[in-house]
């Protein structure tokens, strides 16, 4: 996994609310098996007709928006587990997520594969939103040892909440595998005393 | 003492250790694995050099996208016969069980394990799938994964996690007519919203829960993820365990006579606090529908769909072709799929036999039945539902997820609405363009037979 410390960068907006992973990225594309292309389809049938042709209203066919940050609406993400759609997001470029909400374990999805999802207050969001509609080519800032999120220039910073180990994790590019390998023989421990404990083996 | 939850009672009884002022590593009793979402993981240990640690306590099976008819043929669609032979392959390397096409157990990973007493009160499990909540029906802490932790489980058998807060949903009274479990969880979910769960493990409790039927459980249990909870349980009682006994791999005799004085242990302790509480009636509840794009933009039938000022509310709508304060009876619909891990074991069918005997399906629909397992295809045919089904103009197929996420051929056309027995209306969930209104087993058979939406509640006697 890639580190990440610090990014500045211009965004997306995609003030969509509940956007679910089958947008992000249809069924019909999760019948490979590896992780890699997906970013061709990401957010598919908002992007392309049925005749593969790009819908010019879709904010990813708007060359006046780009950067390696998407905004999203509230409860990015839920439905589906496919860790598919964090494949897409980062396989299009996308290295940050900021919305006022993500649903479980699309955020951990992302979290393991070094795209970080920032949740924001619905005011900052909102303001956000409104400042990069106003200025495409405004840059957000994204300090995750200081867990701060702001725009470049303007008095406009939030704070945001990330659980410790993950953070140590995007930041020294680290992943969970290693980690609960390390704790192999603890686990072995734990297997053996629950085995003498014989009512509660599942 | 401490009052402690059902959840923290089997949470905590698979603590193996903690991260300072971090994630707990939490032991996963069962791994449940498909086609789907395993290859990358599978590719990862082997690329890593990292043999799958406990083999045996992973159930592989084929379902999200195997056709629902000829499957005794080779597969025709490329990719997916490449996925299913990866995960032949994948399984047969690591010493893995698999249930592929042509066995008799193959079927929806959420639908085979109850059914085979491989789901067990006080387990953990996980599987790439979201609706593996469905488990939780047993007093189970069962729910979806991504593929890097699918990675993690084959690797460790555990999982780094943080405790999720708790929320209980009571629901007290008698149902009435023609309401079902289905109805109660859309309900539930309309009523609180998609997000409302998110953070949290959920708890149903109430008489309402208590008397129904362990597919019931699973029915409300498989849409806990669709109000953003990870998981949802109902605390194991006699209705439980006379269901886990007699499965094929579920313990006997005296082993389960020790697991049954356990498994009474689990319930919630009077007095024991939750994150977040919800209370609601059962008499409030009535047949349900869905007129959105999302689980939660739910009316009961007799219900005009609502009037707010949003622009997502606005969007859905526009998708679905539905405005404001409409009614949807009389709306004509030419697809009806009963299925899917939420609705397709036998009891669904038998609901839908019980209503369309003796009549037929309207002209204009295409109604599907697709069975969630070779065990439920089985009973279909020995309890004589099949001529029913035959009779009725209905189309009975082999199982798999099928029209539920369309990854296989059962897919609804572009600008069709289609009356689902599964757990997801998103947009195109069923098929590029297809508009979903999610419904019980009952809703969607008498919607079957009138070719139309209707008040099933003015059908019933």
């Amino acid at each position: 996994m890639e580190k990440f410390i610090k990014l500045k960068s211009t965004a997306v907006p995609l003030p969509v609310e509940n956007i679910d992973t089958d947008q992000i990225i249809p069924a019909r594309f999760l019948k490979v098996t590896n992780k890699i292309g997906f970013g061709n389809n990401l957010f598919r049938d908002w992007r392309y007709d049925d005749k593969d042709q790009p819908i010019t209203s879709f904010v990813l066919n708007n060359t006046s928006f780009s950067g390696t940050i998407l905004v999203a609406g509230d409860n990015f993400g839920c439905g589906s587990s496919r860790e598919h759609a964090a494949w897409a997001l980062t396989d299009y470029g996308f290295k940050v997520i900021v919305s006022s909400y993500f649903a479980d374990i699309f955020k951990g999805n992302a979290l393991n594969n070094g795209l970080l999802p920032i949740q924001v207050s619905p005011e900052f969001l909102k303001n956000i939103l409104n400042r990069i509609k106003e200025n495409p080519l405004i840059q957000l800032i994204i300090d995750l040892e200081a867990q701060t999120i702001s725009v470049e220039k303007i008095e406009l910073i939030e704070s945001f909440e990330i659980d410790a180990y993950k953070k140590l994790c995007m930041i020294n590019g680290y992943d969970d595998i290693d980690f609960l390998i390390s704790n192999k023989e603890k686990i072995e421990t734990f297997e053996a005393n629950r085995n003498k404990e014989e009512a509660i083996v599942s | 003492m401490e009052k402690k939850t059902l959840f923290d009672k089997v949470w905590d009884s698979h603590v193996v250790s903690e991260v300072p002022n971090g994630p707990q590593v939490l032991y996963i009793d069962k791994h449940l694995i498909h086609e789907v979402t395993s290859p990358q993981a599978f590719a990862e240990l082997e690329e890593r050099n990292i043999p799958v640690f406990r083999p045996n306590q992973i159930v592989a099976t084929a379902d999200h996208n195997v056709p629902t008819i000829n499957q005794h043929l080779p597969i025709e669609d490329e990719l997916s016969k490449n996925q299913l032979e990866q995960l032949t392959k994948n399984c047969a390397k690591n010493n893995i069980e698999l249930y592929d096409l042509g066995h008799e157990y193959q079927g929806i990973v959420h639908v085979i394990a109850p059914e085979l007493g491989i789901t067990l009160p006080g387990m953990t499990m996980v599987c790439g799938d979201s609706h593996t909540s469905t488990h939780g029906a047993f007093g189970t802490i069962a729910f979806g994964i991504g593929t890097s932790q699918v990675a993690q489980v084959f690797a460790s058998q555990c999982l780094l996690l943080n405790k999720p807060k708790s929320l209980r949903v009571n629901v007290e009274g008698k149902l009435g007519k023609g309401v079902t479990p289905k109805d109660v969880i859309l309900y539930i979910i309309s009523k609180i919203g998609t997000n409302s769960g998110t953070g949290y493990f959920c708890e149903y409790a109430g008489n309402v829960f208590q008397e129904m039927s362990m597919e019931g459980r699973m029915t409300v249990c498989n849409m806990s993820i669709e109000m953003g909870a990870r998981g949802g349980m109902i605390a194991p009682d006699e209705v439980t365990f006379d269901y886990v006994k007699g499965k094929k791999f579920a313990p006997k005799g005296a082993v389960l006579e020790e697991k049954i004085a356990y498994w009474k242990t689990l319930p919630t302790d009077e007095g024991a606090v939750f994150d977040k509480e919800y209370h609601f009636k059962a008499e409030d509840i009535a047949p349900m529908i869905t007129y959105g794009t999302n689980p939660g933009m739910g009316i009961k039938i007799s219900e005009n769909i609502p009037n707010l000022e949003d622009v997502s509310f606005q969007k859905a709508l526009d998708y679905m072709g539905f405005k404001k304060g409409q009614s949807l009876i009389d709306k004509p619909i030419n697809y009806v799929f009963i299925g899917s891990c939420t609705n397709s074991r036998i009891e669904d069918f038998r609901v839908v036999a019980d209503y369309i005997q003796g009549k037929q399906k309207a002209k204009n629909v295409i109604a599907l039945i697709v069975p969630g397992s070779q065990q439920v295809a089985k009973q279909i045919k020995e309890e004589g539902l099949t001529t029913i089904f035959e009779t009725a103009g209905f189309e009975i197929r082999q199982p798999g997820c099928s029209a539920c996420l369309a990854m296989n051929d059962d897919k609804i056309p572009a600008g069709e609405y289609c009356v689902s027995t599964s757990n997801r209306n998103f947009e195109g969930r069923q098929g590029q363009g297809s508009k979903t209104l999610l419904s019980s087993p009952l809703v969607a058979a008498a919607i079957a037979v009138e070719g139309k939406i209707i008040d099933i509640t003015k059908h019933l006697n």
